[in-house]
């Protein structure tokens, strides 16, 4: 018994210590208690306030894109859509099937929509289906009780007028990516798009706008309760372009089914009318997302309809070279304009003979003669004697082979071989590599764009820039008015001669290019072909007589280019027309140019007054 | 005391046991059911359904089953005692191959449509072992090492096996109750220092073989603003309830965390939040007074007892359901990492209910049989 109770007192002793810590461990938690709730609640009740009022952002509709006579060239349209909330169904794959037995939902949407249930959290929507008829529309609200978790929206989708009229300028938009999305929260909301390409990728951020933002009341889950606060965003801005839409029509229409290019620029500030690019392509594809089918055709296409041929498509500029040929050999007096060569078909140079386009020669030319009969003996010459250094300068300062301002992004620079550019390869340059640069062939590469860009600086004397923007929200932009842009810094004269040989190429007997000649006598196109060899032709080919490059396959033809300005006594347009294997620029490009041209200057769109009365006057004349 | 009382004591009927069971102690226990209904009601959004009206039925049923395992002769419970254990074990190896996965860890087992969590049964099996043990050994006998080896094992494996399922809160509550019967029992201060020593040495090389969600628990422990939205979101989210609750609290049924939602297993491991937060300081407090007087009104019926056997019971169930109260209220404090530990008789769930009731069953048991005789060595075995 005296065991028992020494047990029971052990017991007893140890039982109150336990007891005793107990109620220690209790009371610490209750000071704990009390630290969480009354020492720190302050700043827990702040932090509950932010829990359950959430920030969401509202997308701002995309500004518009409009040509310069208001036209609408990228607008929005609204959207209807059907979106899932996975939360809201038990199971998803039951209500996509209900749903595609009211809108055909094919294999490739649906392993989509499942990614992208999978991707987010389960209370975000995810789109399932876009552009929904009014049919389609009233069908599944008629079928809600059958398709838990499908909810029908509306949001706005971007249309193009014009559609793949105006595609390459414009350019397109599509969903963001994982990178833009970091850049701006804006952009994770469902729906959004992004400018790709073109105009809508060059101005994205105005035309984006800011967020507006609504503040909600939600529960853990992101469940909205209700609205408290709304903030409107700001809407993206229109962009203005100095396009004229109906123009450009008018000059793919004339390209027809020609790979081809052209360019048509106000000479006196640079501002682009038209850039046109054949084949081209419907950027509203973009817009949910270009099927696999579609782009390898696209991008097998050899036409490259993705592919803007004005600012993207670099070619030899051939004999369109040659006024700046003769501008580098004027202003570092290698050659006067009276200067005469003579031409005996050929130019031998050590043991290379370097042929003119004339197998029989073109006599005695000065510089005028020279450039109407586009004669390359006399350029090869003016090219030696002036050196490949001074007529790449010369090419730079007349925006050939350079880094031009225009406002779209993707734009090539083309090359102006230079003899540093030659040795940094790590060859020696050779007097023949100047010769054939004499008349735009071997290492030169141009764009359309720089072509016209080089026309319209030849017509006008001042360095202007090729650009598309004219307003922003309504704001007009510098760079309209032709004191915008310095002056070249050419004497005039010496730009004189050079337009009065490109003159004499169209209008004068004899010229290269008399298909080139406007039919109103009293306006006056100046001009200059061109071909870019797209192979290298043997000598004894060409030799042997039997040579014709129109027998050639399409893809070794060479490319047939043209440029001009017009009118001649007081120019205004100037263009660029490239077609790619058109073979000669005479036969090829000049027609095309001249139709262009002869339809810009009966537009006349950078002299029409636009107040805003005027305008819609001219919309109805014109039929838009 | 005379032979003749013990006589008596021993051999009252039904009617004598009704009137022996503390029913000041039931009142407690219903009072603490009464606000787990009242904060199942509220954490429904202001409904019964579908967590207060079962949450009742089910304490309904616990009572019932409590006060028929407290009529049940003590010394019948001890000699189920190893029994009850060996089938305790046998679950927890049957759970290790083929139990449910719930939340990443094997815990239940089914049987007979009745969902069981052994580990928790294991607990009571335990203590009544331990109990069991410990009772028949001398005074002389408990200074001997080796009579101490058998317990040992019996607490060890249980242990082994619940880290293996894997659940931490339950293997280190099941490790304390193990120790604190063998503090009860008279083991030696010096013997606890012995065995606890290696412990942190022993938790070091154990943090490696944890699972990466029990890594990330204690992480989160030690900085849980580290991972706002992923593991330390419950852990926050439970202070920014708890401190928004202030003095007063926001009213009943007027806490924004808990009905928006933010409130993670509001009904469950984090009601205790939903009560801080509607009822502030105060009525936190008051809640954790309940629980205080529950734990220590069995640690009296430990005292009160005169067997070893019933001393022991109630003090290891006693102990366990204070491990319950202060590891939940600990976890949604953010005291210590979350272990998903309900509190008991409040917290939405029901195999936990039935086993806390078993527990206090045994408790009342021992407190109804406080007097009997064991016919030493020979009952307990």
């Amino acid at each position: 018994m005296k065991r028992e109770t020494k047990r029971t007192g052990v017991f007893t002793r140890r039982a109150l210590i336990v007891m005793g810590g107990q109620v220690t461990v209790l009371g610490v938690l209750g000071a704990k208690l009390y630290q969480v709730q009354i020492a720190e609640g302050a700043r827990y009740a702040t932090m509950a306030d932010e829990n359950r009022i959430s920030a969401r952002l509202i997308a701002p509709p995309r500004g518009r894109i409009l040509d310069r006579f208001g036209q609408v060239v990228a607008g929005n349209r609204l959207n209807w859509r059907a979106l899932l909330i996975a939360e809201q169904t038990d199971d998803v794959n039951g209500t996509l099937d209900a749903l595609s037995r009211i809108v055909p939902l094919p294999d490739h949407e649906r392993a989509r929509i499942d990614r992208e249930v999978k991707r987010h959290r389960r209370f975000i929507p995810v789109m399932v289906r876009e552009f929904l008829t009014w049919d389609d529309m009233a069908r599944i609200e008629v079928n809600a009780p059958d398709l838990p978790g499908i909810m029908v929206d509306v949001g706005t989708t971007r249309i193009y007028p014009y559609s793949d009229r105006l595609a390459h300028v414009v350019g397109y938009v599509a969903p963001p990516n994982d990178n833009d999305v970091t850049e701006d929260p804006m952009l994770s909301l469902p729906g959004i798009r992004v400018g790709r390409a073109g105009v809508e990728k060059y101005h994205d951020l105005d035309l984006r706008g800011r967020a507006g933002a609504v503040q909600l009341e939600v529960n853990a889950v992101g469940r909205v309760i209700r609205e408290l606060d709304r903030q409107e965003g700001t809407q993206g801005k229109d962009i203005g372009l100095s396009i004229d839409a109906d123009l450009q029509q008018a000059v793919l229409n004339r390209l027809g089914d020609e790979s081809a290019s052209a360019v048509v620029l106000d000479c006196r500030n640079g501002e682009v009318l038209a850039m046109a690019s054949n084949p081209s392509f419907d950027p509203s594809l973009f817009n949910s997302g270009v099927s696999q089918a579609q782009w390898v055709e696209w991008t097998s296409n050899r036409r490259a309809p993705l592919i803007n041929k004005s600012t993207a498509g670099v070619y030899a500029p051939g004999s369109t070279f040659k006024m700046a040929v003769a501008l580098a050999g004027l202003e570092s007096r290698s050659i006067t304009p009276f200067d005469r060569i003579n031409c005996p078909g050929y130019l031998d140079l050590g043991d290379t003979r370097f042929h003119c386009w004339s197998r029989y020669g073109h006599g005695s030319l000065d510089l005028r003669g020279g450039l109407k009969n586009s004669c390359d003996v006399f350029f090869y010459e003016v090219a030696r004697r002036t050196g490949i250094d001074r007529i790449a300068a010369m090419s730079h300062r007349l925006g050939l082979g350079t880094e031009l301002d225009i406002d779209i992004p993707g734009a090539r620079t083309g090359l102006i071989p230079t003899r540093e550019w030659r040795i940094g390869k790590g060859h020696y340059w050779n007097i023949g590599d100047t010769i054939v640069s004499g008349i735009g062939q071997g290492y030169i590469q141009v764009t359309p764009l720089q072509l016209a860009t080089y026309c319209a600086r030849l017509a006008t004397g001042r360095v202007v820039q090729p650009h598309l923007t004219r307003t922003i929200g309504g704001v007009l932009q510098p760079g309209s008015n032709p004191e915008d842009w310095p002056q070249l810094g050419l004497p005039e004269r010496m730009l004189h001669s050079v337009r009065e040989g490109m003159w004499a190429v169209v209008n004068e007997q004899g010229g290269t290019a008399p298909l080139a000649r406007l039919a109103d006598p009293h306006v006056q196109l100046a001009g200059k072909t061109g071909s870019a060899q797209v192979r290298r032709v043997s000598r004894e080919l060409r030799e042997s007589g039997k040579f014709d490059s129109s027998k050639l396959p399409w893809e070794f033809r060479p490319h047939a280019l043209f440029v001009a300005f017009a009118p001649y006594d007081a120019p205004r347009y100037a263009l660029s027309v490239v077609v790619e294997h058109g073979n000669a620029g005479a036969g090829a490009a000049a027609p095309i140019a001249r139709d262009i041209m002869a339809d810009v200057l009966t537009r006349d769109p950078a002299n029409r007054a636009e107040p805003p009365g005027a305008k819609v006057a001219d919309r109805g004349i014109r039929g838009g | 005391m005379s032979d003749r009382r013990l006589i008596r004591e021993t051999s009252f009927d039904l009617t004598g046991k009704l009137f022996r069971v503390s029913w000041l102690y039931v009142l407690l226990l219903c009072a603490l059911a009464g606000v787990g209904y009242a904060a199942l009601y509220s954490a429904a959004g202001g409904s019964p359904e579908p967590y207060a009206t079962r949450h009742v039925m089910r304490f309904s049923f616990g009572l019932v089953l409590m006060l028929g395992i407290a009529l049940v002769d003590i010394r019948f419970i001890a000699r189920l005692a190893w029994p009850a254990y060996a089938a305790s074990l046998a679950l927890l190896v049957l759970v290790a191959r083929m139990g449910h996965v719930g939340k990443g860890a094997q815990r239940w087992i089914e049987l007979g449509g009745i969902q069981l969590q052994p580990s928790e049964m294991m607990k009571v099996a335990l203590v009544l072992a331990l109990a069991s043990w410990f009772h028949r050994a001398s005074w002389e006998r408990m200074g001997n090492p080796l009579f101490l080896i058998p317990p040992i094992i019996a607490v060890l494996a249980p242990v082994g096996l619940i880290l293996k399922e894997p659940n931490l809160g339950t293997a280190v509550i099941t490790a304390m109750v193990g120790a604190v019967m063998f503090f009860g029992a008279g083991v030696r201060w010096w013997k606890f220092v012995l065995v606890a020593a290696p412990v942190p040495f022993a938790a070091k090389i154990g943090y490696g073989y944890l699972h990466d969600y029990q890594k990330a628990r204690i992480d989160t422990f030690l900085n849980p603003e580290s991972d706002p939205l992923g593991a330390g979101y419950n852990i926050i989210q439970s202070k920014i309830a708890l401190g928004s609750g202030g003095m007063w609290g926001k009213g009943y049924l007027q806490g924004t965390q808990g009905h928006l939602n933010f409130l993670p297993e509001k009904q469950t491991d984090f009601i205790f939040t939903m009560i801080g937060e509607e009822f502030g300081l105060v009525g936190g407090l008051a809640v954790m007074g309940l629980l205080a007087l529950i734990v220590l009104g069995g640690m009296l019926i430990a005292l009160r007892c005169r067997n070893q056997f019933g001393r022991l019971v109630a003090l290891g169930i006693s102990f366990n359901f204070f491990m319950y109260v202060f590891v939940n209220i600990a976890m949604v404090m953010g005291a210590i990492p979350v272990g998903g530990v309900p509190l008991p008789l409040v917290s939405h769930g029901g195999s936990a209910m039935i086993t806390v009731m078993i527990g206090f069953g045994l408790l009342m048991s021992a407190y109804v049989h406080r007097d009997v005789e064991f016919e030493d060595r020979r009952d307990a075995v």
